[in-house]
């Protein structure tokens, strides 16, 4: 039941229980504003921003705002944005860089997206912010082109910032020029990393390269760059027209401000949500997204993608922020948040994310390109019911050798998803090994089907069987094959009796 | 854009969201979630639909217009009706066939729809 303020029924969404514990930074105008009307955007106090920047501040003024504000980078790694534009601005070099990374590319995450197709001139304007505190007369978007209708309103953002003089030269009368192009990426994962997008968007293969340098100091054409994520762009108008002091007041002591989450898999509200940092797992799985539907139990929620980790219900109530998260194992990644319930394998969702990073490790070093590859086919023997005992120490070994010898931060994080279930989900492991069983009932090969005395002998299990596993005449129990059957389960999704048993 | 006066000047015009019609009176706005999420749950026809129903019921007092994701990927598509002076109404689950109904109660007679509101959901 939603109430509006005066007690009656509200017929506003945003009165319902999903946005009462959010707070919209990042997504303001998200659902608000027609995104290919830049009039609409300046209606709302758009540009202001640069505008202050532009005439009342100088270029060190902008980068202490952003010091004090507190605000660390969104792509997931947590840098202050403030220090890095500061190196960028102290760095020597003619010719210096703003870069936007907008290659969101972890399963489930669709944040960056969201924002460029629902608000692309926010980003413009703070970039446009950025060149002018590192003094920068040239940007890059660099977003994937899998993202058509995100790449078409930014077209049109920019084209029409550029019309109005907000893109272009003498921005503002203040004498400083700003252009912004946008470069297609072709989707690969390794292009989300700063120096293999730099790579990239210089026409080259996209493949990273060792820090130090870092892009600051040696960047984009090896000159200073400033590379932020798009949500980081996203807080940086509020945070100049509201001052340090109001951003710095939300959020938690190392983190400040607000997260935004894409808030998936076995929740009841699956969407988009930006809270305070320091919001407990439990306010966002259950009283944000309504909790794991079906009345099925939580078991664990993965953040930070393919380099993040699974949160067990024990860390339900840890206040989120980037150092909480990695204390327990995981990580803020850029904002995906994966629900489980207690029907998902532990062990299997380790051998998903590992078989994501081995698609899409470019393969320069060898412990990301052939670790995790012999990672994932180590899990693939585990889930098969071939796992040996030794198997446990093996996968840590061999988690230990890829962090610590990748190049880039793929490679470095790529062994997170198996570690954390290996710390909170150990006994999956061995039920997997020694018992050959899979507890949630998801390894097809550690599966039986058998059939229980609830059977009345309806024949609708052997009618189904598309194995003609299942035998038993008319109204006397059935009996399944072991040696046809497929372990397809349409047997225990038609039987009406609960006569199946699977495990 | 030379000054911040030129800007202010802008945003003054665009009263924070309000739409004006040739006559000066502020219209009922009608904005479909049209990002990624809505266009994939059917929110494309669901606008087109709109737009050709305002024509048909002879509407000119209210106007279509787009917006990005609101963040509720299972209400999808979602259409808010933003009347000047009136709380938001929020339509769920639209499809084109309520369309019609929806103009012709809601629009011309101000009687919001209920069964097709976020009231009906949750």
């Amino acid at each position: 039941m939603i109430e509006s303020q005066s007690g009656s029924k509200s017929t506003n969404l945003s009165d319902t229980r999903f946005y009462k514990k959010q707070r919209r930074i990042a997504l303001r105008l998200c659902g608000i504003i027609d995104p290919e009307q830049i009039d609409e955007y300046i209606g709302y106090d758009g540009y202001e921003a640069l505008g202050r920047a532009l005439t009342e501040m100088k270029p060190c003024d902008v980068i202490d705002i952003l010091k004090k504000s507190g605000l660390r980078g969104r792509g997931g790694a947590g840098f202050p944005t403030g220090l890095k534009w500061e190196f960028a601005a102290k760095a020597a070099g003619e010719q210096k860089y703003v870069c936007c990374n907008a290659d969101e590319g972890d399963p489930g995450a669709f944040m960056d997206r969201s924002i460029l197709e629902g608000d692309p001139h926010s980003v413009i304007e703070a970039m446009t912010i950025a060149a002018y505190a590192i003094g920068a007369d040239q940007g890059y978007i660099y977003v994937r082109a899998e993202y058509p209708l995100a790449v078409k309103r930014l077209e049109i953002a920019i084209g029409k910032a550029k019309e109005y003089g907000l893109l272009g030269e003498n921005i503002f009368d203040s004498g400083f020029n700003f252009n912004l192009e946008i470069r297609l990426g072709a989707g690969a994962f390794v292009c989300g990393e700063e120096t293999a997008l730099m790579t990239s968007i210089e026409g080259n293969r996209g493949e990273p390269r060792p820090r130090p340098p870092f892009p600051a100091v040696k960047g984009l054409f090896k000159s200073p760059t400033v590379l932020n994520n798009v949500e980081t762009y996203a807080n940086i108008p509020q945070i100049i027209k509201n001052g340090p002091e109001w951003f710095a007041s939300m959020g938690t002591e190392t983190s400040k401000g607000t997260k935004v989450f894409a808030l998936g898999g076995n929740v009841t509200n699956v969407g988009l949500v930006e809270v305070p940092m320091g919001t407990t797992l439990r306010e966002i799985v259950d009283e944000i997204g309504g909790g794991v539907p079906g009345g099925k139990k939580f078991k664990a929620a993965q953040t930070g993608g393919p380099s993040g980790g699974c949160i067990p219900s024990k860390h339900f109530d840890v206040p989120i922020d980037y150092e909480q998260l990695a204390a327990i194992g995981s990580m803020m990644g850029s904002g995906g948040l994966i629900v489980m319930d207690e029907d998902s394998c532990m062990v299997d969702i380790a051998k998903y994310f590992l078989g994501f990073t081995v698609e899409e490790s470019c393969g320069k070093c060898n412990p990301c390109r052939i670790g995790t590859k012999r990672l994932c086919e180590m899990l693939e023997k585990i889930t098969s019911g071939k796992g040996e005992d030794d198997d446990i120490e093996k996968l840590e070994s061999l988690c230990r050798h890829i962090m610590s010898s990748s190049l880039c931060a793929l490679g470095q994080t790529a062994p997170n998803p198996v570690i954390s279930t290996l710390t909170f989900f150990k006994d999956e492991y061995i039920a997997h090994i020694k018992d050959k069983k899979c507890p949630a009932g998801v390894c097809k090969d550690l599966l039986s089907y058998t059939i229980n005395e609830k059977c009345i002998g309806c024949t609708i299990c052997a009618k189904n069987c598309p194995a003609d596993a299942i035998t038993g005449a008319v109204k006397t129990m059935h009996k399944i094959d072991q040696s046809k059957c497929i372990k397809c389960n349409v047997c225990f999704e038609k039987c009406k009796f609960g006569a199946i048993d699977k495990g | 854009m030379k000054s911040l006066a030129e800007l202010a000047a802008i945003r003054d015009k665009m009263k924070q969201g309000a739409a004006i019609g040739e006559d000066g009176n502020e219209k009922i706005r009608i904005v479909v979630g049209l990002a990624t999420c809505g266009v994939a749950a059917g929110a494309r026809p669901v606008f087109d639909a709109i737009a050709e129903e305002l024509k048909n019921q002879n509407v000119t007092n209210a106007a279509v217009s787009q917006t990005g994701c609101i963040g509720r990927c299972t209400l999808e598509p979602i259409v808010d009706v933003i009347a000047p002076g009136k709380d938001i109404v929020t339509y769920v689950h639209v499809t084109a066939d309520k369309i019609p109904q929806i103009i012709s109660s809601h629009i011309k007679e101000g009687v919001p729809v209920m069964e097709y509101t976020i009231c009906a959901y949750e």
